[in-house]
């Protein structure tokens, strides 16, 4: 809480892209598009990193949802991750290829053909 | 693993988890500590990887009380290399059972399932068995809905917090915090330390409620002056962020279509009912939002621990001196008696070991707990939520985030459809009824029944042994009816999978 203290208060954002003071370690891709990450992100954050703040949509009103509570309680930030759905992204660390895409109501459409 | 011959399991490695583990394991007992999370400290002591801290070191420094984490650290990491503390992470306990029903004296089963943070080489499920289980779950964040707060960019205030401690990420880059309670000015302080501007903080109570509550409640205060320092602290540094602090006030509603683009802020009467006429708008790309939290009881009822109502209005669980749950060989420390912060929840989790370790527990260790207790006291009953809060939310706003239930069927379903308490609201709606369990919308639901007249009690006829939910049907409002314990049989979601690898009950 103290830290501001020592800092101007309109330092840049953690959001900013990234400067070589917070470099970038590998890749992924989120809807097709290639993304910075952070080794030891969890994807909601490297999602949040790149100002992605929705990766699914409710199943019921097609409402744009992302990461809630951030301690893997409400199940807002589910998604899916190398085509696996229902991934809590604010708990399932990001790695080095991960394909991430936007979860579209209960993620499992293929099956419900 | 020396997990056959624990003697203590212990459930979540957050401030009273770590206390407990270590304290006990100084006392002579074998124990196991098992926790959801991919590091201990649980979410007040939440620090990145080491390897994006590596990249971060100005963030090797986010609590003003790192010391009392470093030094629980060192303890377990000595514990565990002489192999009287197994500690065991990314594993979430679902559901304690008793391993054998037939003893007299009890002998608890911890089944566990993998989460998402778990190494791919971690899969499998795992059961603990131990003579004594301490419960140290801790709290989540409680949440009044109002019309706009599932729009991307509305986050829990406890979220963006989270979301900061471990990942090193902000929301956005003005980012208006709201709702009740204290967590709200270290949030702001954390957020604009991180480069965010916190154009208001908007508190529903007024900071006054701390000291009109009695002779007992100065006293409470007095005595734990650094407490008090602690939020003149956060409010200094607020004014060096340029933060304006808004007390009885709430945001009454989130504008955007895909994202958060502005707030409405309204001024409250006593009641937490917005005063008309006072509404404005403040712009911004994020708001972090927490009325404060709730303790994490799904372990305790399931296993039928006695509970009560704390002062901020939430269901705790009844302890002993001992910090003994009403089920022998149950123990439990930290927020899931109430909420009252990591100091006293580190105090709890050592007087429990020597408790469970049948040792006498040092005199300072008790006077710090009735202390702290005392001052969490205050401050819970300061912030709880008045009953008028409801006049924010409109008929068509989603309640229940999961299962996308608005108000208006939650009161449809008690003024005409005959509900009389959360349970049928339930039932009939399907509030609650999604994948958070209610967690999310469980508070509001609860007070939205309370309003109708109707008990909070989410499960009739259980034999929980609570103290709660007798004053049901009364014409007296939302203030006289105590809410009843959430009952989940499974404490998380468990994939088919791990129950099907469950062991058949064993002969030995």
């Amino acid at each position: 809480m103290m830290q501001s203290r020592t800092r101007p208060p309109e330092r840049p954002p953690r959001t900013h892209p990234p400067t070589p003071e917070h470099p970038v370690s590998y890749k992924l891709t989120f809807d097709g598009r290639e993304l910075p990450a952070q080794e030891g992100q969890s994807v909601a954050a490297a999602l949040w990193s790149a100002g992605i703040l929705a990766w699914r949509t409710t199943r019921t009103n097609g409402a744009p949802r992302g990461a809630f509570c951030g301690i893997g309680q409400c199940y807002d930030c589910l998604v899916t991750v190398n085509g696996r759905p229902n991934q809590r992204a604010c708990l399932l660390p990001a790695r080095p290829g991960d394909t991430v895409t936007t979860q579209e109501g209960t993620g499992r459409a293929a099956l419900e053909d | 693993m020396p997990r056959s011959k624990t003697e203590l399991a212990v459930v979540g490695a957050g401030p009273a988890g770590l206390a407990a583990a270590v304290t006990a394991a100084d006392l002579g007992l074998t124990v196991t500590l098992l926790d959801a999370g991919a590091r201990p400290g649980g979410q007040y002591y939440r620090h990145p990887a080491p390897a994006l801290a590596a990249t971060h070191p100005q963030a090797a420094a986010p609590h003003h009380d790192r010391r009392t984490f470093t030094t629980l650290l060192s303890r377990l990491r000595a514990h565990q290399a002489a192999g009287r503390i197994a500690y065991v992470p990314h594993h979430h306990v679902w559901s304690v059972t008793r391993a054998d029903p037939t003893r007299t004296d009890p002998t608890w089963t911890l089944h566990t399932r993998t989460t998402e943070s778990a190494p791919t080489s971690v899969t499998a499920p795992l059961a603990v068995t131990a003579p004594a289980v301490l419960l140290a779950t801790g709290s989540y964040e409680r949440h009044l809905p109002f019309p706009g707060w599932t729009l991307p960019g509305v986050v829990g205030a406890g979220g963006a917090q989270a979301m900061l401690k471990g990942g090193l990420v902000l929301p956005g880059r003005r980012i208006v915090v709201a709702g009740s309670g204290p967590l709200l000015l270290a949030v702001a302080g954390s957020l604009a330390g991180a480069g965010a501007r916190v154009p208001a903080v908007v508190e529903a109570a007024a900071y006054t409620g701390y000291a009109t509550g009695g002779a007992a409640a100065t006293a409470a205060l007095l005595r734990n002056p650094a407490k008090l320092a602690e939020g003149a602290r956060h409010g200094a540094a607020l004014l060096r962020a340029h933060t304006r602090l808004l007390t009885r006030h709430a945001v009454v509603e989130a504008h955007g279509t895909d994202r958060v683009e502005a707030v409405t802020v309204a001024r409250l009467d006593r009641d937490w009912r917005p005063v008309p006429g006072t509404s404005r708008r403040i712009p911004c790309d994020a708001l972090a939002v927490g009325h404060g939290l709730v303790p994490e009881l799904s372990l305790a009822t399931a296993l039928g621990c006695a509970t009560r109502t704390a002062p901020d209005g939430t269901v705790a669980l009844a302890l002993d001196a001992d910090l003994r749950t009403s089920v022998p060989g149950v123990w439990s420390a930290g927020e899931t008696g109430g909420i009252g912060g990591a100091q006293l929840a580190v105090a709890e989790g050592a007087l429990a070991a020597h408790s469970i370790a049948q040792a006498p527990a040092p005199t300072r260790l008790r006077r710090t707990r009735t202390r702290l207790r005392a001052f969490a006291d205050v401050m819970g009953a300061a912030h709880r939520p008045g009953a008028g809060w409801q006049h924010w939310l409109p008929d068509a706003t989603d309640v229940c985030r999961c299962e996308e239930v608005p108000a208006g069927r939650i009161r449809e379903s008690l003024a005409e459809l005959g509900a009389r308490d959360a349970r049928t609201v339930k039932l009939l709606t399907r509030a609650g009824m999604g994948w958070c369990q209610g967690r999310m919308c469980g508070p509001a639901v609860a007070a939205l029944c309370a309003a109708a007249g109707a008990g909070a009690g989410t499960d009739t006829g259980t034999d929980t042994g609570t103290d709660t939910g007798t004053d049901t049907g009364t014409d007296t409002g939302a203030e006289e009816t105590a809410p009843a314990p959430d009952r989940r049989p499974l404490a998380c979601p468990v994939p088919l999978r791990d129950l099907a690898q469950l062991p058949l009950p064993a002969a030995d």
